[in-house]
């Protein structure tokens, strides 16, 4: 199990990081919210991985760190506002400087970084 | 109600920022105006109260919910938070002065954001909890998205999309960082995460070194340290004169959180050494870029914004030598820097708007309506900056330089005076080109008007105020610095004899269940 969880998470975040490096404002949010889905997960094995143990004393034979699923909690309410905030000023950057390119500007004829 | 003093520097603006959010549509801006003037004033008398608190050298906790350490959150109070307390506020009333003379009925709910982005910068200095302070940079940051847009514009958006996803990209490292420490530590708490660090068995101590430098590549992204300073001129630059003053505070909460870190939780771990080498380097690199951007802006608030860069470069610098004596010099040099910096974009802000079409760029344009006053103004600021004599620039220099030891300071000493002898030649440069180079004849309209030069002087004040009270504010600061030096009196007045390991923690749960 901890193979595969690690190999989403290293996955996710190679994938938010490549999409978070390109030109233009869409492909940017994308990679932020797959590098923050990648971080929720991260944050959420911080406590430690193991099966059949519900975080709550009693429910189960060995309670899990209930910590990590309330900083996870935290962590989703916090990104899903900022995601929220940054397509709104994506969408107003788009109208406003003319183009959808981070920088403002429109690249070379036939660029489609 | 006295242990409860604590709380407020965070519930206030909290409160504030609902009641002014709330009215905004329904009473007229006279009255936003003066609730919002009120309520600052009223914070700057908080913590006051709590900066005479913790002078003595007592310690204060509260713990929120009267959830007991380390398992709640706790805010804590000591010397170096009471003076980050003190600044902000000392800004904020300056800035919200000024923002009354016009700038905050450029767009809606100013004085409501406002107010949300001081409870943001207020909650990170107290809190005890590291998770905590992420949720508190969060609420600065989206606050201070929200100001930097304030207005709108070309310039603005452009300098906030870049501003905001540079942020994101940093709150992920951050919460990376904290899952990491969390994992090798099982705790929150600072206090407590210091005393488990400091007795980690060696094969966690990496995990710790690697959690402890991602820590610290997040608070460089907010202190604007040298890879990660890029955002910094253009977004200072764009943003509302008021927002861009007080967001010279915003570079010092990195600042802040770097030094706590270091001092509290890293403090003789195996993190330690990479760190100050890190910053070191780092902070002497941003100090000769912070040198040559001065030299290069082509406009005066870009000038004032690679100020802001030599200030964190010598900040941080200092940070890294990690001795009592330097850090008394930073805590001096600190508060002066940030109040003058925040000064100057407002007198930048006064130049611009008399000066017509030209705005702040450093070219030749219509005479200045007012020239001497803003003249006067601009130099006293000048002069406070550069850090010459007889203001406390020159005064904070001096005791760094003191402060830095050997080989140290065949570094330290050219790079800094360096970067003062550019700033000195860019301000001057400047200075001629805004208030002597001009056409003759015609004369822009726009009188300075009494709320912004009331702020202005409000926040230029602390340059000779700095000096005279020079004795008290370094004998603060030297006591601050000696209590940053005993990271142990904090975790034993904070957790007493708690047990430390995480599996009693466990045990003992397990032991409760049914």
């Amino acid at each position: 199990m901890e193979a595969l969880f690690s190999l989403v998470v290293g996955v996710l975040t190679a994938c938010g990081i490549y999409l978070l490096l390109r030109g233009r404002t869409f492909p940017v949010i994308i990679g932020l919210s797959l590098l923050s889905y990648a971080v929720n997960l991260f944050l959420f094995s911080s406590g430690g991985l193991r099966t059949n143990s519900a975080p709550v004393i009693g429910a189960s034979i060995s309670p899990t760190d209930p910590l990590p699923h309330a900083l996870v909690l935290t962590a989703i309410v916090i990104g899903f506002a900022m995601t929220a905030f940054v397509v709104i000023l994506a969408v107003r950057a788009r109208s406003e400087l003319g183009s959808d390119h981070v920088d403002g500007q429109q690249g070379e004829e036939g660029d489609t970084r | 109600m006295s242990q409860h003093l604590l709380a407020l520097p965070i519930v206030l603006p909290m409160a504030a920022a609902l009641v002014l959010l709330l009215l905004s549509n329904r009473t007229s801006e006279r009255h936003q105006r003066q609730l919002s003037v009120a309520f600052t004033a009223l914070l700057l008398l908080i913590n006051l109260a709590l900066l005479s608190r913790a002078s003595g050298g007592e310690l204060a906790f509260y713990a929120l919910g009267n959830w007991q350490a380390p398992y709640g959150i706790i805010l804590m109070l000591d010397r170096l938070s009471a003076l980050m307390l003190t600044i902000t506020a000392v800004l904020a009333v300056g800035c919200v002065i000024f923002a009354c003379a016009g700038d905050d009925q450029r767009g809606a709910y100013f004085h409501g954001v406002f107010q949300l982005q001081l409870m943001g910068l207020n909650g990170a200095f107290l809190t005890g909890d590291i998770f905590n302070l992420f949720v508190f940079f969060e609420i600065l940051l989206l606050a201070s998205y929200a100001l930097l847009m304030h207005g709108g514009g070309k310039a603005r958006v452009g300098a906030g999309l870049h501003y905001v996803i540079l942020n994101l990209a940093g709150s992920a490292l951050f919460l990376i960082s904290l899952g990491i420490l969390y994992g090798a530590t099982g705790t929150l708490n600072m206090a407590d995460m210091a005393r488990r660090v400091a007795d980690m068995p060696n094969d966690q101590a990496a995990l710790v070194t690697a959690g402890g430098l991602l820590l610290i590549v997040v608070f460089s992204l907010k202190a604007a340290l040298l890879p990660l300073y890029f955002w910094l001129p253009r977004t200072y630059a764009a943003a509302p004169a008021p927002v861009a003053a007080l967001f010279a505070i915003m570079t010092k909460v990195g600042l802040y959180a770097i030094l706590r870190v270091q001092t509290l939780i890293f403090a003789d771990s195996p993190a330690e050494e990479p760190i100050d080498a890190w910053l070191w380097w780092s902070g002497l690199a941003t100090l000769v870029l912070g040198a040559v951007g001065v030299l290069a802006a082509r406009d005066l608030r870009i000038l004032i914004a690679y100020l802001v860069l030599i200030s964190v470069g010598t900040l941080l610098a200092g940070t890294a030598l990690q001795s009592p004596a330097a850090n008394t010099a930073l805590l001096y040099y600190l508060p002066h820097t940030t109040l003058i910096c925040g000064a100057l974009f407002l007198v930048a802000e006064l130049i611009g708007q008399q000066r017509a079409k030209a705005g702040t760029r450093l070219v030749r344009a219509r005479r200045l309506y007012q020239r001497f006053l803003l003249g006067g103004l601009f130099l006293v600021g000048a002069v406070a900056v550069a850090g010459l004599p007889p203001l406390a620039g020159a005064l904070g220099k001096l005791m760094l330089m003191q402060a830095v030891e050997d080989s140290a300071r065949l570094w330290l000493w050219p790079l800094l005076l360096l970067a003062g002898l550019c700033a000195l030649i860019a301000l001057s440069r400047a200075g001629s080109v805004l208030f002597w180079a001009s056409y003759k004849g015609e004369v822009a309209a726009g009188r300075v008007s009494g709320a912004q030069l009331a702020g202005v002087l409000w926040l230029l004040a602390s340059a000779p105020l700095l000096v005279i009270f020079g004795g008290p504010m370094s004998e603060y600061t030297q006591a601050t610095a000696r209590q940053l030096a005993q990271p142990q009196v904090v975790i034993a007045e904070l957790l007493g004899d708690a047990p430390t390991a995480r599996a009693t923690r466990f045990q003992a749960i397990q032991g409760d269940a049914p």
